[in-house]
């Protein structure tokens, strides 16, 4: 359904864009229908920069995104209000995503002006009050009220009620629980779970290893820009292969196991500069010369099915 | 070092009237303990911590003692505190990365920092260089700039200021929030590190996040509401919670391991009450599946077991 | 990464629109400022029907008189009877900071949001417009047209202070589009299919309005001011008389010297109430649309 192809994006920053910083690095991947996918990294992996892509709120640098068999990294202004009907975003702040001088049902409003001009008002009322119910909202709570008298929960859910609206095929879900307290976190997520036994395809953004564990069918690490394993989320869950996906699940705080000595450096010495060679170089206790890992970038190697690592060392 | 809080209550003043954020606060931490604050937004462990160093332009002191190793400690006069902030109380604040002045070179603030207290930068260096050499920082950092240094180590070289001068309790706010994994584990053994090593003999952490708390604390105190709800050893929060709402908590959170398919976690419904005109009783009485008639009178923070308190009448009636 | 949001708890304070205007009658700067500008405002309407004459410049009297119930403000070395000039003059005054402080803004905006959304390209070409409007040296043009435009009226002067004021607005602007373009509202109405003009209109803009307001207002009193250096110095309205032209003469026929107070005290306090009285407002209005500078 969805596919990126080598894509990359460059910014250029110092004085004069003398210096490029790929924030994306030649990222490949698919979501199937009906399928969620988990996109995984830390600050600075580039995750966000995906999600924007993927919704054209950016443009690429390098390669191209289809959606449904179209390339849409060159899509214009009407190719790209068609393209939203079926590929709708949601983000990390909810507080940030509602304009707060109006009131936050305005975005139902946003959406019948362009995409249903011609409902009649009873009919599109239905239609909201409908599609809030299926999110797990009472209508008389939410509406005509402003942003700041709801709650993180409430919009969050708002947001996805009216990407329902629009009978959407894929949604980016981009740090959607994050903001979220404990206690509506898992509402969120179970809505989320459900939309997708319907048939919606997820691509869910975080940085939350238990959380993408619990949604996800299949997972994404991202460091620094590029993808260093991916794959069932259970085979890269449990049989982590790349050393930054091993750091990982050993630094993660679990509720009933205490961490484990590893005596794994967890923090760079320096950081290091992504040029050539494998970006966790600076980082990896089990790095070698030999291998190439400062000099070559590795690439994504099928260890066992549906299950790839970009490491030197798992290539033999 | 003992802290002994007893009926503590910290309200905001807004035009609309009084945020009842802290109501009746009343606990104990014995020497060298580390205990985890933990609650969602709203339940007033910011305020807590916050209040026990200083008490900030909107908030107001209503009621309640405070006593360090049997001194009382006067936060709502701002004066009297300063010979206790920093040498006995010291905080590590939320947002502690962006804490330090952009325009000064890390060991001029220190330096500044220390002066104000009367002491000798030059005499503290060598300590001073201790502590860094322990948190994986290279001396080199005294003469940059806060902007060359990344995330955990800004959260670390903050944590060292802060624990300089061997204060007995040390207040940590949501310090591993805004860290990626790997240096969240970092920093959150670090300051286990500290306590053993006796840079200081408390800490308070302050989080939302109960598993690194898991991790790291003695004792757990879970507060609701601007209430207390349960304190005990964090095994027993975790594994046998006696109030309605640590359990549901707890058992709200995924975990490595658990999947939507085979497990599904249940959130708690329903929303925390507006702390402005707070309702009578058990302020988790709306959103309890345990509720009954008792709970419309609210429930004394009480010992139901050795070291374990909760503020329930059902827990009570279990008791019993 | 962000943190849950932390706040002491929802409070049952009365809606922001409702909110803002209790602020707004409560602020002493504000209502200070509003009454001075107000009752000056009022005076040019109210004025006329007090004025005798109807060319202020007429002569009606033989030499300069002291202020007297027949001539509230006395009249000038030659004359002319000030209260009629002062009069007329804050008529003037009103119409080019009006009109002079709307072109300002008006264009100030377009410039700055167009500059401020689009980014790229078409911000540096209007960054360099900007810059280059703004190291014009304006009395140098202004001489020029004066050597060629004999006749110049209010109008004039106006239009000549809105097309050379304009980058400060610009600039304001453009930094606030800019910080308001990365909001998430904003990506959100992009995935509504709204198109960029839309955007700016409807989620931009309204999210500035105070902003933008403050922008006007202070155009507005530079305009003024612009206005009366420019009259001081001879460049100002050819026909008419404004309040800086006022002082002009005053000045030039020693009025000080003479001891004729009556002929630039009104107008001095005039121009300083009004732009002053502005400004207070200004910082007023800061105070009531940022909570965070409320006292309570």
């Amino acid at each position: 359904m969805l596919k990126l192809d080598k894509v990359s994006k460059t910014y250029r920053v110092g004085a004069f864009g003398r210096n490029e910083l790929r924030a994306v690095n030649e990222v490949s991947f698919e979501v199937k229908a009906g399928e969620v996918v988990s996109l995984i990294g830390e600050s600075g992996s580039g995750k966000s920069t995906i999600g924007k892509m993927i919704l054209r709120l950016t443009t690429l640098s390098k390669g191209s995104i289809s959606f449904g068999g179209v390339d849409i990294s060159g899509h214009t202004r009407g190719d790209l209000r068609e393209y939203y009907r079926t590929v709708q975003g949601v983000f990390q702040d909810p507080f940030s995503s509602y304009n707060p001088i109006f009131k936050a049902d305005r975005v139902f409003k946003m959406i019948k002006d362009e995409y249903f001009p011609h409902v009649p008002n009873n009919v599109w009322t239905e239609k909201v009050e409908s599609s809030l119910e299926s999110v797990g909202l009472n209508p008389g709570d939410v509406l005509d009220k402003y942003p700041h008298q709801l709650s993180g929960g409430q919009l969050q859910r708002l947001l996805i009620g009216r990407a329902l609206l629009l009978d959407i095929d894929f949604l980016v879900a981009d740090e959607i629980i994050s903001m979220l307290d404990a206690s509506t976190r898992i509402d969120v997520l179970n809505l989320l779970a459900d939309l997708k036994s319907r048939g919606l395809s997820i691509l869910f953004i975080t940085h939350d290893l238990s959380l993408g564990y619990y949604i996800s069918d299949r997972s994404v690490i991202l460091y620094r820009g590029k993808i260093v394993e991916m794959g069932s989320t259970e085979k890269v869950f449990n049989n982590p292969l790349h050393p930054y996906t091993q750091m990982l699940m050993v630094a993660v705080p679990h509720l009933h196991e205490k961490w484990q000595d590893t005596g794994l450096p967890i923090e760079p010495e320096e950081i290091q500069e992504v040029g050539k060679g494998c970006p966790y170089y600076g980082r990896c206790p089990v790095a070698e010369t030999a291998l190439g890992c400062p000099t070559e970038n590795p690439q994504l190697i099928e260890v066992e099915p549906d299950h790839l690592v970009a490491c030197f060392l798992q290539q033999g | 070092m003992s802290l002994q809080v007893s009926n503590l209550r910290v309200y905001y003043q807004t035009l609309a009237g009084d945020v009842k954020a802290l109501d009746g606060a009343t606990f104990s931490i014995a020497d060298g303990e580390i205990m985890g604050l933990a609650g969602e937004s709203g339940c007033g462990k910011t305020t807590l911590g916050n209040s026990l160093i200083r008490l900030q332009s909107r908030m107001k002191y209503v009621e309640g003692e405070i006593l360090l190793d049997g001194k009382e400690v006067p936060i709502w006069d701002q004066h009297a505190m300063d010979p206790f902030r920093f040498e006995e109380i010291s905080i590590v604040p939320q947002y502690a990365m962006s804490a330090m002045n952009p325009t000064r070179k890390i060991g001029t603030m220190v330096s500044e920092l220390l002066h104000s207290r009367g002491i000798n930068y030059r005499a503290s260096l060598p300590e001073l260089k201790k502590r860094l050499d322990l948190v994986k920082l290279t001396h080199d950092v005294l003469s940059m700039y806060p902007i060359e240094l990344s995330g955990g180590m800004k959260q670390r070289m903050v944590m060292v200021l802060s624990t300089l001068l061997n204060p007995s309790l040390l207040i940590a706010d949501e310090i591993t929030s805004a860290l990626d994994v790997s240096s969240q584990r970092a920093v959150a053994e670090m300051l286990v590190e500290f306590r053993d090593r006796e840079f200081v003999k408390s800490i308070i952490v302050i989080t939302h996040d109960v598993s690194v708390l898991y991790q790291i604390a003695d004792s757990i105190l879970v507060m609701y509401a601007g209430k207390l709800a349960e304190k005990a050893a964090t095994e027993t929060i975790i594994n046998a919670p006696r109030h309605p709402y640590t359990e549901m908590l707890t058992a709200s959170l995924p975990e490595i391991g658990v999947k939507y398919s085979e497990r599904r976690l249940e959130g708690i419904p329903g929303k925390p009450p507006l702390l402005l005109n707070a309702p009578e009783g058990c302020r988790f009485r709306d959103r309890c599946p345990y509720a009954f008639e008792k709970c419309v009178v609210d429930p004394p923070f009480a010992e139901v077991d050795d070291n374990h308190f909760v503020a329930c009448w059902k827990a009570f009636e279990d008791y019993a | 990464m962000t943190l849950p949001i932390e706040a002491p708890a929802e409070t049952a304070v009365p809606r922001k629109r409702n909110e803002a205007l209790y602020f707004a009658l409560r602020n002493k700067k504000l209502v200070i400022g509003l009454s001075v500008v107000g009752f000056f405002l009022l005076l040019t309407f109210v004025g006329p029907l007090f004025v005798k004459v109807d060319n202020p410049n007429e002569y009606v009297a033989f030499g300069p008189l002291s202020p007297s119930s027949e001539y509230w403000f006395g009249t000038t070395t030659f004359g002319q009877d000030v209260f009629a000039q002062f009069i007329d003059g804050l008529g003037a005054t009103f119409l080019v900071g009006i009109v002079g402080g709307g072109i300002a803004t008006i264009v100030g905006m377009v410039v700055g949001f167009v500059a401020g959304y689009r980014g790229g390209i078409v911000d540096e070409i209007l960054n360099m417009l900007t810059n280059i409007v703004l190291v014009i040296p304006t009395l140098a043009i202004l001489l020029i047209v004066a050597a060629y435009l004999q006749v110049r009226g209010v109008m004039v002067e106006a239009l000549f202070i809105g097309f050379t004021s304009w980058p400060w607005a610009a600039r304001a602007i453009r930094a606030q589009t800019f910080s308001l373009n990365s909001r998430e509202f904003v990506d959100l109405a992009r995935l509504s299919g709204k198109n960029s003009y839309k955007i700016i209109f409807t989620e931009i803009a309204p999210n500035m309005s105070s902003y933008l307001f403050m922008t006007f207002i202070l155009m507005f009193g530079g305009a003024i001011l612009t206005a009366a250096t420019l009259d001081f110095i001879g460049l100002g309205p050819t026909q008419g008389v404004s309040l800086g032209l006022m002082m002009n003469n005053a000045l030039l026929w020693s009025a000080l010297h003479l001891g004729m107070w009556w002929w630039f005290i009104p107008p001095g306090i005039a121009i300083t109430s009004i732009v002053g009285g502005l400004y207070v407002m200004n910082v007023g209005l800061d105070e009531v649309f940022n909570p965070k500078l409320r006292e309570l």
